[in-house]
């Protein structure tokens, strides 16, 4: 699990996670998370993680390898429960409702994801973006054509595909892959989306594209997005996190955290020292 | 120290790629000896009367074998029917649903099922469909072959949907997907030619059964009305006219064993096509 370079900051006492104040304007948060421990058997991957992620902004999880920020990610939308033997304490809010409480599929409909590899299904381009209306029970075709359309345009994908609608997902490139899985989240007008690393197997340009689209849709739904790349962090999100063996170190303002992060591990991190 | 190779090491070398390749030679040419050795001994009755006519009674000659051809595909029919669905079910339970350890054991009986002798499955079948119907039947003879096909069906449904990679499970849970909607409209569809392919392969299996079918298909000189009456088949026709007396029906039985791994062979090839050219091989 640990990697040589975790094995070497493990003697440092780390601080335990940083308290966060209640929020005291509601609407500005979308998402409050208290107290959270998740536990793989009996690995403990998050350590007491409080946080509150801000509504229509973009909140990015920055740390090295195996510290707990894709877990995290998959916490707020339950695909952690796809893992046989794992246990999540504390409370997730959405809107101050309780995810771990809700109907699953409901909440996934509420909170889209986007992987690391694009994942396109085996269907026509078309039929992976209505694929989320579909089983979420929207059969009058209109609504779904023109739902299918709005999502591609958001994803800054409508002119490149808008001919070869019925053609397979795996004809389009990786990058355009991934636009496709971002406008199949978006299909369901999801109220956050999870991006865990979206950009890791993309060439710049592409990456550029999906960064400038995930600025544009920042007025529609709430983002939280994980990475790898630090620059792509500083770029795009208004608030960072940084994760280290599954305590969430610091938690800022993007400016904040890149040039003048409180922790010295932070610091580290963000400077190229380790990780 | 390196050592000269000495030339028995040398002999003995060449000895064992001569032997292997030899064997490989061989094992080539089997196939190619059956086929060879059914078209000699079957060619001249082998037309196309042979294959759209009834047999001839008793003591003339000519007549075909349509109806153990229309028979064998009925009885297929009605197995597929009943082995595919059962198979392919609890298969999806065996790759999607089940925990380790119960997947350790089901797939073992699995095993343990595809290795009854086919005979006992027949007399399995005689017991509990011909005994309490009184009758000899083309349902029978399906139900025994539908036995057969189960463990197949399992493990080929269970091994093609492992294939897919888990991320498209979770690409589709995310969007709020169930379980069971994301296996049966992303899992399975990213499955499809595996599986069809796994169907072919299996029924190519059964088709030449014979044991099961000689109690419970038992067989017809005629046309067999509906799924309830005795019914010919390809194997057993094989079978009784192999045994009989007449050389013009040792000819047919040869011709007929042609017919049938003919067909065997085109629905391998056909199956093994599909596998090549589906969308799983295309994505490595």
């Amino acid at each position: 699990m640990a990697t040589p370079r975790q094995q070497l900051v493990k003697e440092v006492d780390l601080p335990s996670a940083r308290e966060y104040e209640a929020p005291k304007d509601s609407s500005r948060w979308k998402l409050g998370v208290k107290n959270l421990n998740f536990y793989y058997g009996s690995f403990q991957a998050l350590h007491n993680i409080g946080i509150d992620i801000a509504r229509n902004k973009i909140t990015a999880f920055i740390g090295p390898s195996g510290c707990g920020k894709s877990t995290f990610l998959r916490t707020m939308n339950r695909m952690n429960e796809t893992v046989r033997n794992t246990r999540v304490e504390g409370e997730i809010l959405l809107d101050g409702e309780n995810i771990l409480h809700m109907d699953v599929t409901s909440l996934r409909r509420r909170v889209g994801m986007v992987f690391q590899k694009s994942n396109p299904f085996p269907k026509t381009i078309f039929d992976n973006v209505a694929y989320g209306l579909r089983v979420n029970g929207v059969r009058n075709q209109s609504v779904v054509q023109e739902a299918v359309e709005k999502s591609l345009e958001r994803a800054a994908l409508w002119t490149e595909v808008k001919d070869q609608l019925n053609k397979p997902a795996s004809a389009l490139s990786g990058g355009q892959q991934q636009r496709l899985c971002i406008a199949r989240a978006l299909a369901v007008e999801p109220e956050v989306l999870l991006l865990d690393e979206p950009c890791s197997a993309l060439d710049p340009i592409a990456t550029r594209k999906i960064e400038e689209l995930l600025f544009e849709i920042k007025s529609l739904t709430t983002i939280v997005i994980v990475t790898h790349n630090m620059q792509q962090a500083a770029r795009l999100a208004d608030y960072t996190g940084f994760f280290l063996m599954g305590k969430l170190l610091e938690f800022d303002d993007t400016r904040k955290i890149f040039q003048n992060p409180s922790v010295k591990e932070t610091e580290d991190y963000v400077t190229g020292r380790f990780g | 120290m390196l050592m000269a190779i000495s030339p028995r090491r040398k002999f003995v070398n060449a000895l064992m790629l001569s032997l292997s390749g030899l064997c490989t030679l061989i094992v080539i040419s089997v196939l190619f000896f059956i086929l060879g050795y059914l078209l000699f001994h079957g060619a001249r009755s082998l037309n196309l009367q042979f294959l759209t006519s009834l047999p001839k009674p008793s003591g003339e000659t000519g007549g075909g074998m349509a109806n153990a051809i229309v028979g064998s595909f009925k009885v297929l029919l009605v197995a597929t029917s009943i082995g595919v669905p059962l198979g392919f079910l609890a298969g999806v339970y065996l790759a999607e649903y089940s925990g380790k350890t119960f997947a350790f054991l089901f797939r073992y009986v699995v095993d343990l099922l595809n290795g009854v002798p086919s005979i006992v499955i027949g007399i399995i079948a005689y017991a509990v469909v011909v005994r309490p119907m009184k009758h000899y039947s083309a349902l029978a003879g399906g139900v025994a072959l539908g036995i057969m096909m189960i463990p197949i069906a399992v493990r080929t449904t269970e091994e093609f949907l492992r294939s897919v990679p888990n991320s498209l499970r979770e690409g589709s849970l995310a969007l709020g997907a169930t379980k069971a909607k994301t296996i049966f409209a992303v899992v399975v569809p990213a499955a499809i030619s595996g599986l069809i392919s796994g169907l072919m392969l299996n029924l190519a299996r059964v088709a030449g059964e014979t044991a099961p079918l000689l109690f419970t298909a038992l067989g017809n000189m005629f046309w067999s009305r509906g799924w309830m009456q005795p019914i010919a088949t390809l194997p057993v026709m094989i079978y009784n006219y192999a045994i009989s007396p007449e050389e013009d029906l040792h000819q047919q039985a040869w011709a007929a064993g042609f017919v049938l791994l003919a067909l065997v062979l085109a629905v391998n090839v056909t199956a093994k096509m599909i596998i090549m050219r589906g969308p799983a091989a295309s994505r490595r």
